[in-house]
């Protein structure tokens, strides 16, 4: 199809290098175009969605189901380190921990993967050699996201030579608020081209919306759905630098984008809530709500993340409990 | 004739600092000494006590880290915003412990006078219990009482004021944080004194009253890994035993009941303190 009436349509040979899967192929011809389609997203029901999260998060999971929620949360968990101050061996002893969370206990199942800077993305990938733990690298100057495209793409290439097998890219969300959002598309388009390793399977692409600061769930929705039709392999909520980070209406309107967006084009993709995730109860909560929503097909560590880091411990300690029939205390975990 | 309508009183917890309704959502009926109603008090569950030893356990790095002269004085701050609350002290363990009205008087100022008491012994702890070491070897060696951590607390049943002060007191002093069961049957001055540490100087988290039944939430505390002491003068008769072996599983402190709750009345000494210090020694080499 053509469009001749619309003016600043791309050039076809340019749409083709990025378009996404049908039948959304034509949606990207223009910005108009773009604008329409993510503005035609129908609406959030704001006041529902908090409603339907509060009934669900009333849900009492007790005895074996919790011990199955607690091990199948510990084997989502991506476990984070994202401070100015992390060192090589910060990042080694918590390598450590993803492979073994809990010393005393062989049968404590490993966690999905470690977060980290780009630049410290080798020291994980020796440490977790061999045990199939992933390593996923921010990139896309993150957490802001605020540099010119060339150092965003510079950024993700070395993360991904150093070994990173996951990027977490953050969005351009000034771009994003100010209706850019082709920019935006073209960007993680961008992104996902430099997630390219010789000989492999691309570096998978975790596409960083950063909730807290687009405000409405509305714009929550076209911003999952604009990450979709882009190419990433999961949507995350945020970077765990603002407040508010991963809240459960958030998490409840990007785990039916991805329903929504499997069952018309076919390709499924994943949600990764990160930041102020902190309880078992919390955890507990965002399982349900991907049970509920997008379906059992989720509940995967290759489907569902949960971007952390105090939360390992609090899940380890409920564990304990449930083994020991006693309350744990936090000096039977280890302190990172 | 007065025919206002009587204020029905449903009582909260106090944990963390704040007044939160028991998880469980039960609550009991509280009598007098001759069975009439005379207020709700929440029931705690195990839950609550398990939120009750994680505010105490953050409430201890900073209780335990202030001077031990600033302790005194937010104790003995304590002390002065309960003589301010003595009428509703006397009221309440005048009805629940079916003492007369100067029996009662004379409880509460006994309490008052022991809670001061014990905030006058925080900065002398140090010089009694510690102090230098006689070694042979080039070394100063001294010894330092230090507080042991969270203290599980099952007050009293029988004195209500006075006996609930006699064994948190000397909990606090020492400079370790509380999560008390209050006394089942006679709770009401234990919630009063909760509204007076909310409104003085002790910081959230470092007592935790819970109202409730010793001998459901006992074993859970005692039990709790991260719970460092236990007193268990408030256990259920006969079962003091049992809960000292569950303490055994982390090597709590333990301090025994008596056969018969003691006369509260009398001079305890330092018989409550120390139970809950360490001593710590240094050696520190000297003439080198």
């Amino acid at each position: 199809m053509t469009h001749v009436l619309d003016p600043d349509a791309l050039p076809d040979e340019a749409r083709a290098l990025m378009a996404p899967p049908p039948p959304y192929d034509d949606v990207t011809r223009s910005d108009a175009a773009f604008r329409a389609f993510l503005h035609g997203l129908p609406g959030v029901d704001q006041v529902g969605a908090e409603a339907r999260v509060a009934m669900l998060g009333t849900r009492s999971i007790k005895t074996t189901a919790k011990a199955w929620a607690i091990d199948t949360a510990i084997s989502m968990v991506d476990l984070t380190t994202l401070e100015g101050a992390d060192t090589p061996g910060k990042v080694r002893s918590l390598a450590t921990k993803a492979k073994r969370p809990d010393p005393g206990d062989p049968t404590a199942p490993q966690v999905a993967a470690v977060c980290i800077y780009g630049d410290l993305a080798g020291v994980a990938v020796e440490t977790l050699a061999g045990t199939g733990i992933h390593v996923a690298a921010v990139a896309t100057a993150f957490p802001s996201g605020r540099a010119s495209r060339a150092v965003k793409i510079a950024d993700v290439q070395d993360a991904v030579a150093n070994g990173a097998d996951e990027i977490d890219m953050v969005i351009d969300r000034g771009a994003f608020l100010s209706g850019r959002y082709l920019d935006v598309f073209e960007e993680i388009v961008a992104v996902k081209e430099a997630c390219a390793r010789p000989g492999q399977d691309p570096a998978h692409l975790k596409v960083i919306l950063e909730t807290g600061e687009l405000v409405t769930l509305d714009n929550v929705r076209r911003a999952s759905w604009l990450a979709m039709l882009a190419g990433g392999d999961f949507i995350k909520t945020s970077t765990g630098k603002i407040s508010p980070a991963a809240t459960l209406p958030v998490c409840l309107v990007m785990l039916e984008a991805v329903r929504d967006f499997r069952a018309a084009t076919g390709r499924q993709i994943g949600v990764k809530p990160a930041g102020g995730i902190r309880t078992t109860k919390d955890a507990m909560k965002h399982l349900v709500l991907v049970n509920e929503t997008a379906g059992p097909d989720w509940l995967t560590p290759d489907w569902f993340r949960l971007g952390a880091s105090s939360l390992l411990n609090d899940l380890l300690l409920q564990r304990q409990k449930l083994r020991t029939g006693h309350y744990s205390g936090p000096d039977y975990v280890t302190v990172d | 004739m007065n025919d206002r309508l009587a204020v029905r009183k449903t009582y909260k917890l106090y944990v963390n600092g704040a007044f939160p309704r028991s998880e469980s959502g039960r609550t009991y009926e509280v009598t007098d000494s001759r069975g009439h109603f005379l207020a709700n008090a929440a029931r705690a569950s195990r839950k609550d006590a398990r939120d009750a030893v994680v505010a105490a356990r953050g409430a201890f790095g900073k209780w335990s880290g202030m001077t031990a002269y600033n302790r005194g004085q937010v104790l003995y701050r304590v002390a002065e915003v309960m003589e301010g609350r003595h009428t509703q002290f006397c009221a309440e363990v005048e009805a629940g412990e079916g003492l007369s009205g100067s029996k009662a008087r004379a409880a509460v100022d006994a309490a008052i006078d022991r809670w001061v008491w014990y905030a006058g012994w925080t900065d002398k702890l140090g010089a009694v219990l510690g102090g230098s070491n006689p070694v042979a070897g080039p070394y100063f060696d001294f010894s330092i009482p230090e507080p042991t951590g969270v203290v599980a607390v099952l007050a009293p049943q029988q004195s209500s004021l006075l006996g609930l002060v006699s064994v948190l007191a000397p909990v606090l002093a020492a400079g370790n944080t509380a999560v008390v069961v209050t006394s089942k049957q006679r709770p009401l001055p234990a919630v009063t004194l909760g509204e007076v540490l909310a409104t003085s100087d002790v910081p959230g988290g470092v007592v935790n009253l819970l109202t409730g039944d010793a001998e459901e939430l006992g074993p859970w505390l005692a039990e709790h890994a991260d719970v460092d002491g236990i007193d268990l003068t408030g256990a259920p008769a006969g079962r003091a035993m049992e809960l000292e072996r569950e303490a055994a599983g982390t090597v709590k402190r333990v301090v025994r009941p008596s056969a018969t709750e003691p006369d509260w009345s009398t001079d305890p000494g330092l018989s409550r303190i120390t139970p809950f210090l360490e001593t710590k020694t240094v050696w520190h080499p000297i003439g080198v």
